[in-house]
């Protein structure tokens, strides 16, 4: 128990999906306008992760390694993932189509997301058991919110101040990242003071 | 569309629509892998060659795929490219493979492959595609391997792994951490800002660049 409890807080600060990892920039720089948006794609990306990586871990180990096919990974879980993200789409639509409304406009930006593909793909390479992976899977989204709703109350900030011409728009979001990313190097470690090394 | 020559195609790519520094796509990569300038350059050929690969293949294959169902046509061909890389590099580069680990399958998600996929191999001959591929992945590639540079030289003293200030001054290992990735990226796109006067008509962020625009229903732009 301990030890999925230390997953999530590894995951969600010390290794921050977006800010030490580098996984699904593109989103969080593109999406982190607006706090709503931002509150929505992560959740959207987080309920995908947790999906994703329940599907795929079963068929890494039950399908693809005993076969001796695990080079197929790449174009396997690819389509997996965007197999089961029409799929998530088409039951929301059906029987929630209030949820499908507040995210179901991200769910299509999510399918060549790279956090997701990413932390599919790790699970795999840390050799995390199958419990083990979705925690992972669940950190790691966490984290992508956390970074996200921080770094939209950033960017507000940043829009009403007077910004040098030549760094307006994608230059001073990328600094005022680094700004974010150097805060974040300061939980590293914080794992092995919380839980003992 | 009008004729271009296809040296212009390919300069296009390099300079004029440079995917990293003025359209911003695949942020992902540049900032992850290029904490040594030759893992910038490996990471910017391998993309450069699947790009090549699947443009040639997308445009061959232009009037089979059925246009309803493009995008998952388009990911599958990537997603073979990329395989075939990694087998090429676990066989003759295995360093350079570990070194860039998670990011050789994530060439698969890179949005500079789909996009150019979507917005110009299926609509232009084979020929033209090849070269906007190279084109492509050739601006990708500097644009690395020039982010790489800079990490490198300042973060650890050291270029291609030949140590140049490493003796004489102590490397500001922040640059070749996180922080420093988003900073430099952050800065030569200023740097590019500064040198095109802002005359490059910018897409970044817009629905125009984005790969998954025509299968977006957010169009309203809150991604904007």
């Amino acid at each position: 128990m301990m030890e999925l409890v230390k997953i999530i807080f590894a995951a969600v600060l010390v290794n921050n999906c977006v800010l030490v990892q580098f996984l699904g920039i593109c989103p969080f720089l593109g999406v982190s306008k607006k706090m709503d948006s931002a509150v929505g794609m992560s959740l959207a990306v987080t309920f995908v992760m947790a999906l994703a990586t329940a599907a795929t871990w079963p068929i890494q180990y039950f399908l693809l390694d005993p076969n001796g096919i695990g080079y197929l990974q790449t174009i396997v879980f690819i389509l997996v993932i965007a197999a089961l993200v029409q799929l998530v789409e088409i039951i929301l639509k059906k029987y929630m189509p209030s949820l499908h409304k507040s995210l179901g406009v991200y769910l299509p930006l999510i399918t060549t997301n790279c956090a997701v593909l990413g932390v599919c793909i790790n699970n795999i390479t840390d050799g995390y058991g199958f419990v083990a992976s979705i925690m992972n899977s669940v950190g790691t989204g966490l984290g992508f919110l956390l970074a996200m709703v921080i770094f939209s109350g950033v960017r507000q900030r940043i829009e009403h101040n007077n910004i040098p011409e030549s760094f307006k728009g994608v230059p001073i979001t990328l600094i005022a990242a680094s700004v974010l990313a150097l805060a974040f190097m300061g939980f590293s470690g914080v794992i092995d003071g919380i839980f003992g090394a | 569309m009008e004729k271009k020559s296809k040296l212009s195609i390919l300069l296009n790519g390099i300079i004029k629509e440079n995917p990293t520094f003025i359209l911003v796509l695949g942020t992902c990569p540049t900032i992850a892998v290029t904490t040594q300038a030759f893992n910038g350059l490996g990471m910017g050929l391998c993309v450069t060659l699947v790009l090549m690969c699947s443009n040639i293949f997308i445009s061959l294959l232009k009037k089979i795929i059925p246009d309803t169902v493009r995008i998952p046509c388009y990911i599958v061909v990537i997603a073979a490219f990329v395989t075939i890389v990694q087998f090429l590099l676990q066989a003759f580069l295995p360093d350079l493979n570990k070194s860039l680990g998670v990011f050789i399958p994530l060439i698969v998600v890179n949005c500079i492959i789909l996009g150019r996929a979507e917005m110009f191999a299926n609509k232009n001959s084979v020929i033209d595609s090849a070269m906007d591929g190279i084109g492509m992945g050739l601006g990708c590639t500097l644009a690395l391997t020039l982010v790489g540079t800079i990490r490198e030289i300042i973060g650890n003293g050291t270029w291609m792994g030949i140590t140049l200030t490493a003796n004489m001054i102590t490397p500001f290992s922040l640059l070749i951490l996180a922080p420093g990735g988003f900073f430099v990226f952050g800065l030569m796109i200023a740097v590019m800002n500064k040198l095109t006067k802002g005359g490059v008509k910018r897409k970044s962020f817009d629905c125009e660049g984005c790969p998954t625009a025509s299968a977006c229903q957010n169009k309203e732009g809150g991604c904007n």
